[in-house]
């Protein structure tokens, strides 16, 4: 299991490949990996949005981060698991999250993605504010439904 | 030691920057809760119903009773991901 928060950009399918290679203890064990990668767009709520300040709760939010993907091991016999989230000033088409899982079986691997994705989204804490092309600045008031 | 109380995010433009309420002053005012460091911070703003609350970096609600060297964050509904 592996959290990062990090305030530089980083390439998810890098990551990925990097620590499917780094865990050698996944080697003929895994039959499924799920992947979920959230990207900035460039419109929000019918606006331009030109970029996005990015906070956290340092210590609460690796706190949190690493007790979902510990129940979502214990939930759906994980194999190996990693979530990679950016903080700071993010810009359109920068890569926020990346949730990666591996197990056995496709059916564990689909629901344990979905869990940990969905939890993050309401329970990390995480805050984003939006500058607006017209140059002002919001913060977001909530995520939108995930399921 | 105090108790250290932060803000996040619209929290902090709401009410402003982190602070330390020291012995004396929890003594002095009676704060025994969340409710009472929101109160005692906010200076007559209303808690926004939505409002999270942490105790130690724990999801806690406003009549969690509070202790020295406890830290309490206020923040908005989480919008990462």
């Amino acid at each position: 299991m592996k959290i990062m928060i990090d305030s530089d950009p980083f390439d998810p399918w890098q990551v990925l490949s990097d620590y499917q290679k780094e865990n050698t203890n996944l080697e003929g064990q895994y039959g499924a990996t799920a992947v979920f990668v959230g990207t900035m767009r460039d419109f929000n709520e019918g606006d331009n949005v030109a970029e996005m300040f990015l906070e956290h709760y340092p210590g609460m939010t690796d706190r949190h981060l690493e007790n979902i993907c510990l129940q979502a091991t214990g939930e759906h016999q994980l194999l190996e698991s990693l979530v990679v989230h950016r903080v700071g000033t993010i810009r359109p088409n920068d890569p926020i999250v990346l949730v990666a899982v591996w197990t056995a079986h496709r059916k564990q691997a689909f629901e344990a993605c979905r869990e940990i994705m969905e939890d993050l989204k309401s329970k990390a804490p995480f805050w984003k504010k939006e500058q607006l092309n017209d140059g002002q600045d919001r913060w977001v008031e909530k995520n939108t439904r995930g399921y | 030691m105090g108790i250290e109380v932060k803000f996040f995010a619209s929290m902090r433009d709401i009410i402003g920057e982190d602070r330390e309420i020291d012995s004396e002053i929890l003594n002095e005012k009676s704060i025994k809760n969340v409710d009472d460091i929101w109160n005692y911070c906010a200076e007559g703003k209303e808690r926004p119903a939505n409002v999270l609350i942490a105790v130690n970096m724990d999801y806690v609600d406003a009549q969690t009773l509070v202790k020295e060297g406890d830290e309490v964050a206020f923040f908005p509904p989480v919008t990462g991901g």
